[in-house]
């Protein structure tokens, strides 16, 4: 009966990964307690779990501010990536026009644009913004771009067929609806990409708040490698919800027509 | 004799890199109106490349193309066409395939319903007008395919070898329902197949192409009377000759 019962738990939803999670918090704390023994070095689990109840009141905040610069970037990325990857994806003047622009731009890491977002936007909410948006923007262009070409001939051809024939009219009936997948896939790259940007424009100091912020130029000069952690720790929630909230209102929604190339179930 | 469709000296060649490639030499065909044609010839003879020009996708390096006195120019909806090739748009359910036509001509959205249900259920598919392409067997897609090249009332409807890809039994249904749409809405249809029995079960005349370059080199008059069966004298009879005759063009590949 013990048996069954415990065979039933381990194979029960979810089970394994609490498991697993919990011993991995136990083995931290074992780790910084006993064999570590410095808090500067490797805070304990506890510690940080103090942290975030004496931070708490600061932590929503800091999120916000930082939500509000990956929000900029990020929709900024999207309305010229997408505009600018259905040009090039559909016209062939515009991909020879602008690849050479591109190609050279995209393999500079944002964050050498760090001086000139400061040079051109101060330390507003749009200079942190503007990094946010060059990491974000090229991974969606690409994406739109290739999902541009993509487009299937017959599609093309059958719409036409049906009296679908200015160049408009095919990529807002075809062309637009077929790259949507690539599209997404694109602004969620480009989301991943932002994030890691929000964080490392405002350590840079593009801002005077936010997440990033407050991780390297205030917690860490002061070595409260504690509230760091934890604070890194709400980087990779944050980062980990916005992408199931993308991929929950986005993918599965929108692309019941694609399934199994899309949604993986 | 008033024709539906006149073909006067079609001629469409291409350049490529070995130098001009004469696809189709002196095309002369009519169709009558309510008639089923189907074109055969051998493979790469520009079976396709001619059906297209028809449907206004290609144009021809010279000569003319005639639908109801009006010369051919550009694609329109006066001429649906079948193609080989599934060419559902994947992200649009069943209904809203069919509707495609409609909504680029502006009608209104509870029109473009009752002309896409009608449609739907005229190619058998009711209750699957909510259905995405991808829960579609192969021929339910081809029959989606039909519906949507019907729902404009085009003049005419060009085929583009339509059941190259499904299996024999589905196809013997499909060529089956065709033939019974076709009864029932009276449409002129040219059908591009490669194969002669579908031709000899299918069609009022069979109009047989030469190798490249495509020419008319016969037209065969199919008069057995419908219901056809497929094992009868005389459908082996016309098959007989038709092989012969395409035999002929595939010796000339070799």
């Amino acid at each position: 009966m013990g048996k069954n019962k415990l065979l039933y738990f381990s194979n029960g939803r979810g089970a394994i990964e609490v498991i697993s999670l919990c011993a991995a918090i136990i083995i931290w704390e074992i780790v910084a307690d006993f064999i570590i023994r410095d808090p500067v070095k490797l805070p304990s689990a506890y510690a940080v779990f103090l942290s975030f109840y004496e931070l708490w009141k600061i932590i929503p905040g800091d999120i916000c501010i930082s939500l509000l610069h990956f929000g900029i970037g990020l929709g900024a990325g999207a309305a010229v990536g997408i505009t600018i990857g259905m040009l090039m994806g559909w016209f062939r003047i515009a991909d020879r026009v602008l690849d050479p622009m591109v190609e050279i731009l995209r393999p500079i890491p944002p964050l050498a644009w760090v001086p000139f977002a400061i040079l051109w936007g101060g330390l507003t909410h749009y200079a942190a913004g503007f990094i946010v948006f060059i990491g974000a923007f090229f991974p969606i262009l690409i994406n739109t771009y290739t999902g541009f070409r993509e487009v299937d001939k017959t599609y093309i051809d059958a719409a036409k067929v049906l009296g679908c024939k200015e160049e408009r009219k095919l990529i807002k009936s075809v062309a637009f609806p077929f790259s949507l997948p690539y599209i997404a896939t694109g602004i969620r790259i480009g989301m991943g990409v932002g994030w890691m940007c929000v964080v490392a424009a405002e350590m840079f100091g593009v801002s005077k708040s936010g997440l990033g912020y407050r991780l390297f130029q205030v917690f860490w000069p002061l070595h409260m490698i504690d509230k760091l952690v934890a604070y890194m720790i709400i980087l990779g929630l944050v980062a980990l919800f916005l992408d199931r909230l993308f991929r929950h209102f986005v993918e599965e929604k929108l692309f019941k027509w694609k399934k199994g190339i899309v949604i993986q179930k | 004799m008033n024709h539906k469709l006149e073909l006067r000296n079609v001629m469409r060649v291409f350049n490529s890199e070995e130098g001009v490639i004469k696809a189709l030499e002196d095309i002369n065909l009519n169709v009558k109106p309510t008639e089923f044609l189907c074109i055969i010839g051998p493979s790469g003879c520009g079976k396709t490349t001619l059906l297209r020009m028809i449907a206004g996708l290609d144009q021809p390096s010279s000569g003319e193309i005639v639908l109801d006195g009006k010369e051919v120019k550009e694609p329109s909806p006066d001429r649906g066409m079948v193609f080989q090739e599934f060419s559902l748009f994947p992200w649009r359910t069943v209904i809203k395939n069919v509707t495609f036509g409609l909504e680029t001509q502006g009608r209104d959205k509870e029109e473009q319903y009752r002309i896409a249900t009608e449609y739907i259920e005229l190619v058998g598919l009711k209750g699957f007008e909510n259905c995405y392409p991808y829960e579609l067997s192969g021929g339910m897609k081809q029959r989606v395919a039909i519906a949507r090249a019907l729902a404009t009332e085009p003049a005419i409807l060009l085929m583009d070898e339509p059941f190259g890809s499904v299996d024999a039994q589905t196809r013997n249904v499909l060529q089956e329902e065709l033939l019974e749409i076709w009864k029932r809405t009276k449409k002129t249809v040219l059908f591009v197949t490669h194969s002669v029995d579908e031709a000899v079960y299918l069609a009022d005349r069979v109009a047989v192409m030469s190798s490249r370059p495509g020419r008319v080199v016969d037209c065969m008059d199919v008069t057995i009377a419908r219901p056809r069966k497929r094992t009868s004298i005389e459908a082996n009879e016309i098959r007989e000759m038709l092989l012969m005759r395409l035999g002929l063009e595939y010796q000339k590949i070799r």
